[in-house]
């Protein structure tokens, strides 16, 4: 076999903290060939942006160091190169694409010119540049590329500005593309489409494409090959199919135990006591209708799942249901009042009853506040559930109910995992003794496995504190193992409902089937016949 | 994230008295030690400077007219030297110390305490306050601060509590926007909304969850505008509608000693110096106070030192 295009070995990256050196990764090594995928997937911490890092030269040193290794671009060493070598290196020959596209484009200039401007840098006459630029607009799938290539980045969407960074990546033609968490930030539809779209440009240039991701589904859906890294070490390779089908390592093993819409699906007898009705709400900003007349209705002890596309109005209704913001019509009938009509005094005492854990327990924990103070909160604001005395030991106990221990609550925030914040986040919101609980994302930010803990942590607390759910989520495999029921919803309107059998097995909407369609399975296999269905599809 | 383990691993330190913990963590920044010491001996010259060198800091002596400094021949008094009418230095300053940290202090408190509490009123409310409270901001700062000071203190007696009160009014708008942005800000983080969502009334949400994250912001704008307020001080002096002599700032002495910068230039660098040395004492504590406040960041300090490299 020939020399492979780049080849990186030993890679050992230090950084500098002020709690000693930290190993970000030990003696890596991998290496990708011309035209093939390669996938590196690690959950947060894990390193796999680092060699990706080194290799663009976007370590920072002081803090970085790397301490041993070679990366080898067509035989040649980039760590000891020059540096005006390496920078004909970089962006032209290796490219790479980010996961947020909106802060690597330049807001104040207009996208066709940031496009253009790369290849006059590398050489490219300005007209020539021009044509090109809407040659690879077009060829990206922007559409009206020559209007487009005059507007300016944020008025595009989320998908398409991820395109254009895919445009302006291929736009000196790199031999390698590097894509970091690429469609960690999009939609399931968006995602597919971003997908199917690095895998035509891949096929059709014949170029290497690295994906650094988290997602089990995306290494199923594009890979060729797989490396899977854990605390800062490769701990196993292998091509997508066989890691998937047989992994070796008991990491491996439970990464992908812990992928998410395998389990089984929720088929409890429905509970026929509705404890919350919704009926015609709607909520508007401006001109701009968010939510479109929305009826819904939560029974008692069930967990219903809100499911949709950002703009689909599933966090309005949310936040409408909590009194976060005034809805404009409609009515949310709980224990026979309406929510949206109460006085300041009743609201108060109705906040007990219906509580929020939100998306990003980082930000939803008041970071100069302990673990104690934090908890506690929910009684100095509502005196009377405990009295003072008690509240040291219910603060003790409902750690040790969401999984920590009593001697965590002296500590801050900060000092804990994503995993175990949002455990806190639950905590805190059991305090109050609630009989509604709503998830706003409450795991989409989460790692894998840390999310199948917290998943299954809401599940058992759901029968012991006798809650009813309205779970928000865009992740549908995730939905699938935990919801009784699921509401469908597209542009401020709900298109579909039923128990999550009707809705996984068989989705009556066009809309809930792309959704499903799109929505990515671990298994490469499953993924491969999907693609060859879609592709089908297309041919036709 | 394995440093995140680490932390969660290190066993949870003991409630220890809060007085020892704070003397500790001030003990690990070194400069912030030195400056809390310096700050301290201006506050004790404030304090008792007045009751034990009044006599001694207005005592004329022309034989002592302009005595350069580090000469011991005529007493330790006179080690700073002497002013234009032979005064020493060394006590003047002592003395002085009094009336400069009680403009700038009351000042810069007044328009703090004032400044923040309209800043959070204008970012919290989302009704009219919310838009007016500004524009007040906008009229104080559209208007030239001396002019203000001129107009005010040749109405009113030009004492010490109407200079505080002149230096208060021009210094609002800087807390009031500084504060409002913030409030603005931080009003809209998930943990306000969390804080909403269990009922928490707008009290419990201005001052339990907004204010200590706002808090550090002012307190270093506070410790930058001690600094300006004494400057501020001194011109008013200058122009001679400020501290009325013999009552002495060190403003008043920075001002006095110019016409003698050619040929005593000790008359207005020992004041300048001392104000100098104030203001950045103020600032290393402000910088260590902000680290010390927040839990996220006190690490640095618990380390003992050893820097981030």
């Amino acid at each position: 076999m020939s020399e492979p295009l780049l080849d990186v070995r030993n890679l050992s990256v230090t950084f500098h903290t002020a709690r000693g050196p930290v190993q970000a990764v030990k003696n890596v090594s991998w290496s990708i060939n011309k035209g093939e995928v390669l996938a590196i997937l690690g959950e947060s911490g894990s390193g796999k942006s680092v060699s990706a890092s080194a290799v663009m030269d976007l370590i920072d040193c002081p803090p970085g160091e790397i301490t041993s290794g070679e990366i080898y671009y067509r035989g040649k060493d980039l760590l000891t190169m020059d540096r005006l070598e390496r920078r004909h290196i970089n962006g032209k020959k290796i490219a790479m694409i980010f996961q947020d596209p909106l802060s690597h484009l330049n807001p104040v200039y207009k996208v066709g010119w940031q496009i253009e401007e790369t290849m006059v840098i590398h050489g490219t006459a300005r007209a020539e540049a021009r044509t090109a630029t809407i040659a690879l607009l077009d060829r990206v799938g922007i559409p009206e590329p020559a209007q487009a290539a005059q507007k300016y980045p944020h008025q595009f969407s989320g998908g398409q500005r991820q395109r254009l960074m895919i445009a302006m990546a291929l736009a000196l033609r790199p031999d390698v593309l590097i894509a970091d968490e690429p469609t960690t930030a999009l939609d399931v539809t968006v995602q597919a489409q971003i997908l199917a779209l690095l895998e035509e440009l891949q096929r059709e240039t014949g170029m290497a494409l690295l994906i650094i991701t988290h997602d089990l589904g995306v290494v199923a859906e594009i890979a060729d090959r797989v490396v899977v890294m854990n605390a800062g070490e490769i701990v196993e390779q292998g091509t997508a199919a066989e890691v998937y089908a047989n992994p070796q390592h008991a990491y491996t093993k439970r990464l992908i135990g812990a992928a998410p819409g395998k389990g089984a699906i929720h088929d409890n007898p429905l509970g026929t006591e509705p404890v919350l009705r919704l009926e015609n709400v709607s909520k508007n900003y401006a001109a701009f209708q968010a939510l479109k007349g929305v009826d819904l209705v939560l029974h008692e002890g069930e967990t219903l799942a809100i499911v949709g596309e950002s703009g689909s109005g599933k966090s309005t209704t949310a936040r409408l249901l909590l009194q976060l913001e005034a809805a404009s019509g409609g009515r949310a009938i709980y224990q026979g009042r309406d929510l949206f009509t109460l006085s300041p005094k009743e609201l108060y005492k109705m906040r007990r009853d219906i509580q929020m854990v939100f998306q990003d327990p980082t930000q939803s924990l008041n970071p100069r506040m302990t673990v104690y103070q934090l908890i506690s909160e929910a009684w100095q604001i509502h005196p009377d559930i405990l009295p003072r005395a008690q509240w040291r030991d219910r603060v003790a106990l409902l750690l040790e109910q969401v999984g920590l221990t009593a001697e965590h609550m002296h500590r801050h925030p900060h000092q804990f995992s994503g995993g175990q914040r949002q455990r806190i986040a639950i905590a805190r919101a059991l305090a109050l003794e609630p009989r509604i609980i709503v998830c706003d994302e409450a795991v989409s930010a989460l790692d894998v496995q840390v999310q199948a803990q917290v998943i299954e942590l809401l599940d058992r607390l759901k029968d012991e504190f006798g809650l009813s759910y309205i779970f928000i989520a865009h992740d549908l495999p995730v939905v699938r193992d935990f919801a009784d029921r699921v509401v469908v919803m597209q542009a401020g309107r709900i298109v579909e409902q039923g128990t999550t059998r009707q809705i996984f097995e068989a989705p009556r909407e066009a809309y809930t089937q792309g959704l499903l369609a799109a929505s990515l399975d671990p298994d490469p296999q499953i993924q491969a016949r999907r693609r060859e269905a879609r592709l089908a599809q297309e041919t036709v | 994230m394995t440093m995140a383990e680490q932390r969660i691993l290190s066993p949870a330190k003991p409630e220890a008295g809060r007085l020892r913990t704070a003397l500790k963590l001030l003990w690990a920044d070194k400069p912030a030690t030195v400056a809390a010491v310096f700050l301290l001996v201006i506050v004790l010259c404030a304090v008792f400077g007045p009751m034990l060198l009044e006599q001694v800091s207005s005592r004329q002596n022309l034989r002592g007219r302009n005595a350069p400094p580090f000469d011991l021949a005529k007493g330790w008094l006179l080690i700073l030297g002497g002013d234009q009418l032979g005064r020493p230095l060394l006590a003047r300053i002592v003395v002085a110390a009094s009336n400069t940290m009680a403009i700038a202090a009351g000042a810069v408190l007044a328009s703090m305490l004032i400044g923040s509490a309209l800043g959070l009123c204008a970012g919290y409310s989302r009704g009219r306050a919310g838009d007016l409270i500004p524009r007040l901001a906008d009229v104080i700062m559209s208007f030239p601060s001396l002019l203000l000071a001129v107009i005010v203190l040749y109405m009113l007696e030009p004492s010490v509590g109407n200079i505080i009160l002149v230096l208060a009014i021009t210094r609002i708008p800087v807390y009031l926007r500084t504060t409002r942005a913030e409030v603005l800000e931080v009003r809209e983080r998930m943990f306000v909304q969390a804080a909403l969502v269990m009922g928490a009334s707008t009290p419990r949400i201005i001052f339990r969850h907004i204010m200590p994250m706002i808090l550090p912001t002012i307190l270093t704008i506070a410790t930058l505008d001690f600094a300006f307020v004494m400057l501020a001080e001194s011109s008013l002096s200058f122009l001679g509608i400020g501290i009325q002599p013999p009552e002495v700032t060190w403003g008043l002495m920075v001002a006095q000693g110019r016409p003698y910068l050619t040929t005593a230039w000790w008359l207005s660098f020992w004041p300048g110096l001392v104000i100098i040395l104030t203001t950045l004492s103020l600032n290393l504590l402000s910088n260590w106070m902000r680290i010390a406040l927040d839990p996220t960041q006190r690490w640095r300090l618990e380390m003992g030192g050893r820097k981030n490299v």
